[in-house]
């Protein structure tokens, strides 16, 4: 019985999880411009991380396995969020100003 | 199930590879090479060669990425025109992708237990490496023992390589650098960056020794850890500034570094002559063969990461050196 709950909760979380990165892939491409595409594709490396792995572990049980999993987790979620602010303030630096922004596609036919 | 993750995976690297050489945009292409290494590392781990993908994904998708950004900041963003004629380029190309198809025919089918592989030298492999080494990873006692040669061949390469490029680059600093400052303050006024990064290198440092020794019980060895040391430093190197990195690790230690491991290994080579046994036999290196192999393994492992760490270090700061990350 537990074996089932078990089962089906992290079923539930990795398809929850699969669903936010399919959603923030999805942002990534239709959003107008970097900032806002940032935005959406940043949910990929911090809530989907969480779930994805999080069901898992519930898959892995009490084991080396999920100690290794919970290390891949923390790495992500410090590096992740990292990564996302180095890539917005590297952008801020070269004058892409978040108030005026324009679509990609404006600027990329000049 | 696994054809169908393989087959999904190949076609994303076929699609990265035309993405690649469609670009105009160098950068864009340095970082779908990037995406393309991870891919191949996803694919070689679906296929059981742990060792293989940790390789893959820390040198090409890691190290490399590095090298190529640094590489691409001594020259321009695009690329420019192709001026020679493309018709004989694609006929060539067409040529070559037509004999390789026509290759493949002869090969065994794919997870073929009778294929030659798995009938000629293999199971010889994996029954005397419980009887003779006695460790549980046979692929670290292949690459170390059984091909103990090749594994020397390959240290050489890579020795060979940073040397070339060490000639092609230079060692002399600041000669074509636009402002000293930026390569001594590195990202220091990113404050994000610099904690998070600081917090991680023990832990990057740490990952990677563990590689390198754990490599006769799991997947890993010299290649990757030197690979993961290397990586860790080169990230200090953008986050610290690259001189603060040089005093750690200066100029002169990692070419006694380069020259140092292969050196190690060849050594190691040379000891077993002169105990009576052969070149890079490693059972005469103790009283007890078992122990004498396991020994010679960890030693030759040893140069082997010592190398790799040396070379990648000083390609990242001859590169360092002419242009600005």
């Amino acid at each position: 019985m537990l074996e089932t709950l078990l089962d089906v909760l992290s079923w539930l979380l990795l398809s929850v999880g699969g669903l936010f990165v399919f959603v923030g892939g999805l942002g990534a491409l239709r959003m107008p411009d970097l900032y806002t595409r940032m935005h959406a594709a940043s949910v990929t490396d911090s809530i989907a991380p969480i779930l994805i792995i999080g069901g898992i572990m519930l898959q892995a049980g009490l084991s080396l396995a999920s100690i290794k999993l919970a290390a891949i987790l923390l790495f992500l979620l410090l590096t992740g969020p990292t990564a996302s602010n180095a890539l917005a303030s590297a952008a801020l630096l070269a004058g892409k100003n978040p108030d005026q922004a324009r679509p990609l596609d404006e600027e990329s036919t000049q | 199930m696994t054809i169908v993750f393989g087959v999904f995976l190949l076609t994303l690297m076929l699609i990265t590879a035309f993405a690649i050489v469609r670009t105009p945009n160098l950068f864009v292409a340095v970082m779908l090479t990037g995406i393309f290494s991870l891919l191949l590392a996803s694919n070689f781990f679906l296929l059981d060669a742990a060792d293989v993908a940790l390789t893959e994904a820390a040198i090409g998708a890691g190290i490399s990425t590095v090298l190529f950004l640094g590489a691409l900041a001594l020259t321009a963003e695009r690329e420019t025109a192709p001026s020679s004629n493309r018709f004989i380029a694609l006929v060539v190309v067409s040529v070559t992708i037509l004999a390789v198809v026509y290759a493949t025919f002869d090969k065994p089918r794919f997870a073929d237990p009778a294929a030659p592989v798995h009938q000629h030298i293999a199971p010889w492999y994996l029954e005397t490496t419980r009887d003779a080494i006695d460790i549980p990873n046979v692929v670290t006692a292949v690459l170390g023992s059984f091909r103990g040669y090749d594994t020397l061949g390959e240290v050489f390469v890579v020795y060979t390589a940073g040397i070339g490029v060490l000639f092609l680059l230079g060692k002399n600093t600041g000669r074509r650098r636009d402002k000293p400052d930026d390569a001594a303050r590195g990202l220091r006024h990113y404050l994000i960056p610099r904690m998070v990064g600081r917090m991680l290198i023990p832990f990057i440092l740490l990952f990677g020794f563990y590689v390198q020794f754990h490599g006769e019980y799991g997947p890993g060895g010299g290649f990757q850890a030197g690979a993961i040391v290397a990586a860790a430093i080169i990230l200090y190197a953008l986050l610290e500034g690259e001189n603060r990195a040089l005093k750690v690790l200066p100029r002169g230690l990692l070419t006694g570094l380069i020259a140092g491991g292969a050196l190690l290994y060849g050594a190691v080579g040379v000891v077993g002559i002169l105990l009576g046994g052969n070149f890079l036999d490693y059972s005469v290196l103790s009283s007890d063969p078992v122990l004498g192999q396991q020994l010679g393994i960890l030693l030759i492992e040893a140069g082997v990461g010592i190398t790799v760490t040396g070379v990648l270090l000083s390609i990242f700061h001859a590169f360092a050196a002419r242009g600005r990350f």
